[in-house]
């Protein structure tokens, strides 16, 4: 058998692929980290990132946050109503909208908007050679193009989640009070009775860590895309697909390790 | 003699199992204009690359001032890299930014010149190019091909670097501005001292600019001599490229390849 064929070889090689893979994940990450902290900092830049991360990633949050509310509202409606427990969907909508939808619905759309223009961005410069122009201008391209992105989504995703998760319960209460027929006022009132302070935050910081690998993944398959316009779309399509399924692992990983409570 | 400016020592670089530079060495010296021709694809532009640290040559040693620059990384690179001034091939231009920022962008990033300075500038060395100062506020997709080449150039020398690489710099353009081009290039190393090491296809611009011309051929700097001597090389190689004739050892080694 050639190795070519050998599924043992094959599998091994695969291995040894994501490992390699992980590794240099993981360095990039570091060297983007510490550009973070290092100046000369690009301020122009990072408020430039701010908004596109940001202020044009609202319609997108809002929108999502309002349906998925709602249609927690009905389903939760649903199946309380099977042991006559009704009362409790407000609680029961507040408390999946922050600890786990906003922000994982949130940061997934953010991922398919956010890391799919990033590597398509840089992607784009890195095959015209615009990164190793950045270079020889005696710039270094993790401080100039990579940091303000990485800090950009870092900080914008919590704030965008909050927003969601404020629109979410509206989106719950307005389903729950026009079809439902609960009471606005009371509705209002026990989301907030059983809501603690640690559901939210929990929430943020996890939007936070989902940020981070957002704008980890879109700027390192950017940056390291190869072979012209080719090489950028599947830069684009690997940079959602691997941030997509990062957010998924980092949540279970965070939800069971860090936030059992 | 003096200590080269730059000092390529048996360099070599491969790419998987493609060998691309098979030894280069070519020493530049302070003041001296020099151009390398070469068929496509043999490794002229992964040559400046090498010197500028955009690619880790797997051997060999680069020198600059008879420093060994061949390993530095990280900050002192980019000190390094302030010395030196390139026009890429493709022109790089930055497309989000405009021509002015484009031009002024080593002045404000690495000279810390203050914006309203830089982009005085910038409309001064547009000038140099050929350019308005209207073109100064477009985007470089609002460019011809021409054009963008020209404001490429005029980003490369900007900085007044001590030593400067073009590479193709009148690639695209008419034989009117390409001489203009070839002034300006004259200009950087006669009256302000530069270096230059210029790669061209472009017989006429080579006898220009050139001081000595030495071709690149199978990974390896096969002649180097004064650009009036180009024309009795005595070496096939040189004359068949000079010539610009389809048949001879270069095409030979095409074919057996
Ligand atoms: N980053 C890279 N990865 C893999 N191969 C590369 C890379 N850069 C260049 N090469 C290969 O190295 C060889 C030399 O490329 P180079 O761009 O230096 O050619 P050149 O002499 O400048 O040609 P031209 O005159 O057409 O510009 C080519 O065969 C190219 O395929
Ligand atoms: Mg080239």
């Amino acid at each position: 058998m050639t190795t070519a064929t050998n599924p043992v070889a094959n599998i091994g090689r695969a291995t040894l692929d994501f490992l390699a893979d992980v590794g240099r994940i993981c360095i990039f990450a570091a060297q983007s980290l510490l550009a973070v902290f290092t100046p000369p900092f690009y301020l122009a830049n990072l408020g430039r990132q701010l908004l596109s991360v940001g202020f044009y990633s609202l319609p997108v949050v809002g929108l999502t946050a309002l349906f998925t509310g709602a249609v927690l509202a009905q389903q939760i409606y649903i199946g309380t109503g099977r042991f006559n427990a009704e009362s409790t969907v407000p609680t029961i909508v507040v408390f999946g909208i922050t600890r786990e939808l906003g922000p994982v619905i949130a940061s997934l759309m953010v991922a398919g908007r956010v890391a799919a223009a990033m590597a398509a961005e840089l992607g784009t410069m890195r095959v015209t050679e615009q990164i190793d122009a950045l270079t020889t201008l005696a710039t270094n391209p993790f401080r100039y193009l990579i940091a303000p992105r990485v800090l950009a989504a870092t900080l914008m995703l919590p704030i965008l989640v909050l927003i969601g998760d404020i629109i979410g319960v509206m989106g719950g209460w307005l389903l729950s009070t026009t079809v439902l027929g609960y009471n606005s006022v009371g509705y209002l009132q026990r989301s907030m009775d059983f809501l603690e302070t640690w559901d939210v935050i929990s929430g943020l910081i996890k939007a936070g860590v989902f940020g981070f690998i957002i704008a980890l993944m879109g700027c390192y398959q950017g940056f390291n895309s190869s072979g012209g316009a080719q090489g950028v779309g599947r830069a684009t399509t690997n940079a959602v697909v691997s941030a997509s399924i990062l957010i998924l692992a980092a949540n279970y990983i965070i939800t069971s390790i860090v936030f059992t409570d | 003699m003096a200590t080269p400016k730059l000092s390529l020592q048996d360099v070599h670089k491969r790419f998987g199992s493609k060998v691309v530079l098979d030894g280069v060495s070519l020493d530049v010296y302070p003041g001296e204009s020099v151009v390398v021709m070469g068929g496509s694809g043999t490794g002229k532009s992964v040559m400046l690359k090498c010197v500028l640290g955009l690619i880790q040559p797997d051997s060999g040693r680069i020198l600059l001032d008879g420093n060994d620059i061949t390993h530095v990384h990280g900050r002192e690179r980019e000190h390094l890299l302030r010395r030196f001034g390139m026009l890429f091939q493709g022109g790089a231009l930055f497309d989000s930014l405009r021509v002015w920022r484009n031009v002024s962008f080593g002045l404000i990033s690495a000279q810390r010149m203050r914006k309203r300075d830089a982009r005085a500038r910038a409309v001064e060395i547009l000038a140099k190019v050929g350019l308005g100062p209207e073109v100064g506020d477009l985007r470089p997709a609002e460019l011809s091909g021409g054009m963008q080449k020209r404001v490429a150039l005029a980003r490369a020398i900007a900085t007044n670097p001590e030593i400067i690489f073009f590479d193709e710099p009148t690639a695209g353009l008419d034989p009117i501005m390409a001489d203009v081009i070839n002034k300006l290039i004259i200009e950087r190393v006669r009256d302000l001292g530069a270096t230059a090491l210029t790669i061209t296809h472009d017989m006429a611009s080579a006898r220009k600019i050139a001081d000595r011309i030495g071709m690149l051929h199978g990974g390896k700097i096969i002649w180097i001599g004064p650009a009036a001597e180009v024309d009795h090389s005595g070496n096939p190689y040189v004359e068949q490229f000079i010539h610009g004739r389809a048949e001879g050892p270069i095409t030979m080694a095409v074919r057996r390849q």
